[in-house]
């Protein structure tokens, strides 16, 4: 079900590991949905010098993670910021429809990374447990409901259990 | 190397004597068992030799056998079947939140049709609480569905317990017993229930073809409308080949599950001490004396199950998983989240599940490949260094 890019990236993940002095951390995920990714940026004449990754995840979140770290390194900031959800997924040759959200958590830790480091340069201080437990209450408490009754949902099923409405597959977060 | 099979719950290869009966009834027959004339009687003869067959693996009368196209075909027909047929007297129907999706999806059917549905907890360990089932029986309840046996954790349930209470308070019992039959054994007799679900390909017949029991005199409507077959309760030409399959399956369980249960024991057990010797923080899951002789379910913590599997799978070890990102679906196993595991150790749980090839090999082949596979994806986790920091 996954491409070969998909697998020898998942196998042979690429720039796995910590920066103990990192200039940026992101930590994106939800153990409810079944991803944590944290990405470690070290940032030299506004260029990402050096990356690193640790996951949580299915083999897409793996292969997703080794991918964008690839793509970043070398890149200017502001490059690296326009690396899209959908460029990660492309690079891996494709990713099955219900494993697109994994692509959106890599580009979504990338970002938070920079967005760190960014806001460390002008003196703001973020306090990553706080963001880290405040993202998993919120979101994983949406994503698992029914959008139209709002009761909670076992399973993705193809109609809500109680309204009987039909729910996309859809990932969007 | 041959691949070490170990998801016999997806689907068991067929028994040689299964094949050898299926070839040999393609070979030889083709007429239809509703018709009247040589052709007609050689196909009925060999119908009612399989009704008879997986009737004595259950300890049921023939007669109360009813050949379906799947084990969820044939819990689609007890549940609806039975909503159906009491609609006049009830709309309420008794479960529990770990049943199988077969299950699960009926009732949310039912739910649009007006039905009410109550689904009872589990404890820890996966067990319903007979009393509970009691405490939530009210004048309109019509039906009392049960897994006989967990598809995610092997947990036996208490039915004789809870059947007995559906039998006094005049409600119909239905077990799905899908991962029961043909590996430990079941007497309906003996469990004293009106319904029960059986597949073929949970013990080495072949996919596609399944029974249910229907006790004689419960009301159960039919859920495919047609013709005269299978006693006008599920109408519909028979898939004859693979029902003459499900009947040696039959057989050949009764037969030989005298030596196929010690095996099985001893190979789960092997591989369970095993893991736990070798691999720190795991949970093996589901009741450690009421369990499946076959399934061992592990949640491995600070990992997820499907990047466990396809490491696996590239040691040529086919296992299955539970985990969210696997089967495509949004959340962790239900059945495990009721057990109470947090959401996070349910995503890394393995399913083994073992046969009649199973050898001491593939077990401590898994013992030997599957350590590294952790170690190497927990250096991956961001979950086990927050745990583990120094």
């Amino acid at each position: 079900m996954y491409s070969e890019i998909v697998m020898d990236h998942f196998r042979n993940p690429r720039n796995v590991g910590e920066l103990p002095d990192a200039d940026g951390v992101g930590e994106v995920g939800n153990p409810m949905c079944g991803d944590i990714m944290n990405v470690y940026i070290k940032v030299q004449d506004n260029r990402i010098a050096d990356i690193r990754f640790k996951t949580f995840g299915c083999g897409a979140a793996i292969a997703v993670s080794s991918m964008i770290t690839e793509m970043a390194k070398g890149k200017t900031l502001d490059e690296a910021m326009k690396i899209s959800n959908k460029d990660v997924a492309e690079a891996l040759g494709g990713l099955p429809q219900n494993k697109l959200h994994c692509s959106n958590l890599g580009a979504d830790a990338l970002h938070a990374a920079i967005k760190n480091y960014l806001d460390r340069k002008a003196g703001k201080v973020p306090d990553l447990e706080k963001e880290r437990e405040e993202h998993l209450a919120g979101k994983g408490g949406e994503a698992c409901y029914c959008p139209y009754c709002s009761r909670e949902m076992a399973e993705e099923a193809p109609f809500c259990l109680f309204c009987g409405a039909e729910i996309s597959h859809e990932h969007d977060h | 190397m041959s691949v070490i099979y170990l998801d016999h719950l997806s689907g068991t290869p067929l028994h040689p004597k299964v094949k050898e009966a299926m070839i040999q009834h393609i070979n030889t027959i083709f007429g239809n068992p509703v018709s009247d004339h040589r052709l007609g009687r050689q196909a009925a003869q060999a119908l009612e030799e399989a009704r008879q067959q997986v009737a004595d693996l259950i300890n049921a009368e023939p007669k109360e056998i009813v050949f379906e196209s799947c084990g969820t075909e044939s819990v689609n027909h007890a549940i609806k079947g039975v909503a159906i047929g009491l609609r006049e007297k009830g709309r309420r129907i008794i479960t529990t939140n770990i049943e199988h999706k077969s299950v699960l999806n009926s009732l949310r059917t039912l739910r649009l049709l007006d039905y009410q549905v109550t689904s009872l907890d589990v404890d820890s360990y996966g067990l319903v609480d007979p009393a509970q089932v009691e405490k939530a029986i009210t004048p309109d309840t019509i039906l009392i569905s049960v897994m006989l046996a967990n598809n995610e954790i092997g947990t036996i349930e208490p039915i004789a317990d809870i059947a007995r209470i559906a039998r006094k308070h005049k409600v119909v019992m239905h077990t799905d017993a899908v991962d029961a039959v043909g590996i430990i054994p079941v007497d309906v007799k003996g469990l004293g229930v009106d319904l029960l679900s059986l597949a073929a390909n949970q013990f080495y017949g072949p996919p596609g073809v399944g029974a249910l029991y229907v006790r004689k005199g419960t009301p159960v409507w039919p859920l495919l409308d047609g013709g005269v077959q299978e006693n006008r309760r599920r109408a519909g030409t028979e898939n004859l080949i693979g029902i003459v399959g499900l009947g040696v399956a039959a057989e050949m369980a009764r037969l030989e599950m005298a030596e196929r249960l010690p095996r099985l024991k001893a190979l789960r057990d092997r591989l369970k001490e095993g893991l736990l010797a070798r691999i720190p923080e795991i949970v093996i899951n589901g009741h450690p004396e009421y369990h499946l002789p076959h399934l061992l379910s592990v949640s491995i913590k600070y990992v997820e199950g499907e990047s466990l599997m396809l490491m696996l799978d590239d040691e040529d070890i086919a296992v299955a998983t539970r985990s969210a990102c696997a089967s495509g679906s949004l959340r962790a196993s239900h059945v495990l989240i009721a057990t109470g595991l947090d959401f996070a150790t349910a995503q890394g749980t393995l399913l083994f599940s073992l046969g009649r090839d199973t050898t001491e090999e593939h077990i401590d082949r898994v013992l030997e490949v599957l350590p590294p596979i952790v170690e190497n994806l927990r250096a991956m986790s961001p979950l086990y260094r927050k745990e583990h920091a120094v």
